[in-house]
């Protein structure tokens, strides 16, 4: 059997998730330490960004879901009918 | 007329007729140089109107420059240099043409200082484009363009009436800034609009850009758009209305390009929701939004320009250009992937890259002027772009699952122009301050404090850790979304079909009725003139003669009276 690429392997997919969730928690983290700008009242809530960029992209991925059930059509769908 | 010889625009377009006979190494010199000749010149053009002509009873300024004019011709000629390179090895004879052509009217839209020489230029960019979509020479790029045409010539009407309404209203030609207190203001807005991809034609975009050839996409992803979003900024500054519709485009880009599987669809429909953010800035109007929209126009195109190429550059390599059919192409295209990655970590404003010092203006702006709900949904819609185009498009190109493809990276002309742009989305990114210095407006934003960092890296990781937990959702499938284009090629189709068949049906009916009536006419004179006819007939000489004597009579009787 052909080597897999390091990059596909089991472990090293395992140690990604790993560290993505160190950088996760350390972008939490670094708000302590960093002067507020912030404009309006929400963003003083801790990790506003942290939680709305996540609520924010399901929402997005569950709206185009939704709306696929009605608009998604086999991608044949215009071919032979506009020639 | 001696400076209207040096005209940017005019340089292109002269140069891309030049480009036409050539082959080989000439015309790799020519298309090369042509591009790094206007880039020249543009930065010569001076403030204030250089070139008039006269024409009818108007005084034209094709030639008249200040600091945005030259903002936007500066990227378009990067981008004519850029695209060249990229599709130098290009065989289609007419595409590098086309484009040049493209190119120089879209630098011509920026210098133009009045509505008129604004609407030549802005129709020879139809042309243009259409023919670099021609130039991919299959049937669905034939019928793609012919689909893009129309639109682009109902978008000419509109503006055309606009510009006539506003002379006969005003009696001047002068491109300045328009209020929304008119039919023909509104007309021109539109316009506009129709060429920025926005609702509710903004199918014509994602329909057309994606048949264009491997290299034909690269140059369509940065003139149109971006022309219609300078004559917005220079026309329609803080025009309410363009914050909704800036919105709208914002979110109806990120969910068609989550929907869709075709990699150079996704990136299309993300032109319209980058176009969004701009239009938003242009509507909210503070010198910050508006300095906001026009950085992000300039490192849209090199970040779009970018991930077209990688675009490209897998498809000329595998012939494939649907998600379902690509995946792990980071092992043989390592540096394909690498550049895809940098400027889908520049569209998404990664901290570092050229997104991330021109898009947080745009936020800025709203924030300045307290619209909470404009800001948050400029959050939504940044969270969204690393969604669709930041993790998205590398993870279904280049890693996902392995298509078993090993294609090798692409011709070095082609690596050299996506090193280019890449070193510009980097380079941009750190050291923003050439690009800042010639934005229109004076420049009062830091974009590196340590609050604008982490929670823009907080909004973009944890919108990567929906992507991959959702990820299940994403599942690429064979289909396409239907948009608003379904209506006319589909029932408005059907409709235009009938028609032809009822109008033909009924001229069957009508050359029947008109074989009929000339069939009545021929009887007649038959009945009267034919060989049978009573004025054919042989007369008697006796009646001849009574005949003659009766006319001598009437004669005396006449002459007598």
């Amino acid at each position: 059997m052909k080597e897999q690429h390091w990059l596909t392997r089991r472990e090293t997919i395992r140690s990604l998730w790993i560290v993505f969730a160190v950088v996760l928690a350390a972008t939490v983290i670094a708000e302590l330490f960093v002067a507020h700008e912030a404009h309006f009242d929400v963003e003083t809530v801790f990790g506003f960004n942290a939680w709305f960029g996540l609520l924010a992209c399901a929402g997005l991925i569950t709206f185009a879901k939704l709306l696929g059930v009605l608009l998604k059509r086999p991608d044949t769908y215009y071919e032979g009918s506009d020639d | 007329m001696t400076s209207l010889a040096l005209h940017p625009g005019l340089i292109l377009i002269a140069g891309a007729f030049l480009l036409l006979p050539l082959r080989g190494a000439a015309r790799s010199v020519v298309a090369l140089a042509v591009p790094v000749a206007a880039l020249y010149l543009a930065w010569h053009v001076p403030d204030g109107a250089v070139a008039s002509v006269r024409f009818l009873e108007f005084e034209l300024t094709p030639l008249a420059g200040d600091k945005l004019s030259r903002l936007f011709a500066t990227i378009f000629a990067i981008m004519a240099f850029g695209g060249a390179l990229f599709a130098l090895n290009q065989k289609h004879p007419l595409e590098l043409a086309a484009a040049l052509f493209y190119a120089g009217a879209a630098i011509g839209v920026t210098f133009a200082g009045d509505l008129i020489t604004l609407f030549v230029f802005w129709e020879l960019m139809a042309i243009g484009s259409t023919l670099v979509i021609w130039s991919a020479g299959t049937r669905p790029a034939y019928r793609a363009s012919l689909r893009y045409m129309m639109i682009h010539l109902l978008g000419g009407v509109l503006l055309m009436a606009g510009i006539a309404g506003h002379v006969v209203d005003t009696g001047s030609i002068t491109f300045q800034r328009l209020a929304t207190d008119s039919v023909a203001h509104w007309l021109i807005l539109a316009g506009f609009l129709l060429n920025a991809g926005a609702p509710p034609l903004s199918a014509w975009l994602p329909d057309a850009y994606p048949e264009a050839s491997w290299s034909g996409t690269v140059f369509l992803s940065a003139f149109t758009t971006k022309a219609a979003v300078y004559v917005l900024l220079r026309g329609f500054p803080g025009t309410e209305i363009l914050v909704y519709v800036g919105l709208f485009m914002v979110f109806y880009g990120i969910i068609y390009a989550l929907l869709e599987n075709d990699m150079r669809r996704i990136l299309a429909y993300s032109i319209v929701n980058q176009v969004g953010f701009m239009v938003t800035g242009v509507g909210l109007g503070t010198e910050m939004a508006l300095n906001g929209a026009a950085s992000h126009a300039f490192t849209h195109i090199i970040y779009k320009a970018l991930l077209l190429m990688s675009a490209g550059s897998v498809l000329l390599m595998t012939g494939k250009r649907k998600c379902t059919d690509l995946g792990g192409l980071f092992q043989s295209m390592p540096l394909t992937a690498w550049c895809g990655i940098i400027g889908a970590l520049s569209i998404s404003s990664f901290p570092l890259t050229s997104g991330f010092v021109s898009k947080s203006m745009i936020s800025q702006g709203a924030a300045d002027m307290h619209w909470l709900v404009v800001w948050l949904l400029l959050a939504v819609g940044s969270a969204g772009v690393f969604l669709h185009a930041g993790i998205k498009f590398p993870w279904f190109v280049f890693f996902q699952k392995d298509s078993g493809l090993r294609p090798p990276d692409p011709p070095s002309n082609m690596r050299l122009a996506m090193l280019f742009f890449s070193a510009l989305c980097i380079g941009l990114g750190i050291y923003p301050d050439p690009l800042y210095a010639m934005l229109p407006y004076p420049v009062e934003f830091v974009p590196y404090t340590g609050a604008h960092v982490v929670t823009q890296l907080q909004l973009l990781f944890f919108s990567g850790l929906a992507f991959f937990v959702m990820l299940d959702f994403l599942r690429r499938t064979l289909t396409i979304t239907l948009d608003v284009d379904w209506f006319y090629r589909t029932p408005g189709l059907w409709l235009i079909r009938s028609a032809l068949q009822g109008l033909s049906l009924y001229g069957s009916q009508a050359e029947l009725r008109l074989r009929q009536s000339v069939f009545e006419v021929w009887r007649l004179l038959e009945r009267h003139h034919g060989p049978e006819s009573k004025l054919a007939r042989t007369w008697p000489t006796g009646s001849m003669a009574l005949w003659v004597m009766i006319l001598l009579l009437a004669y005396l009787l006449l002459y007598y009276l």
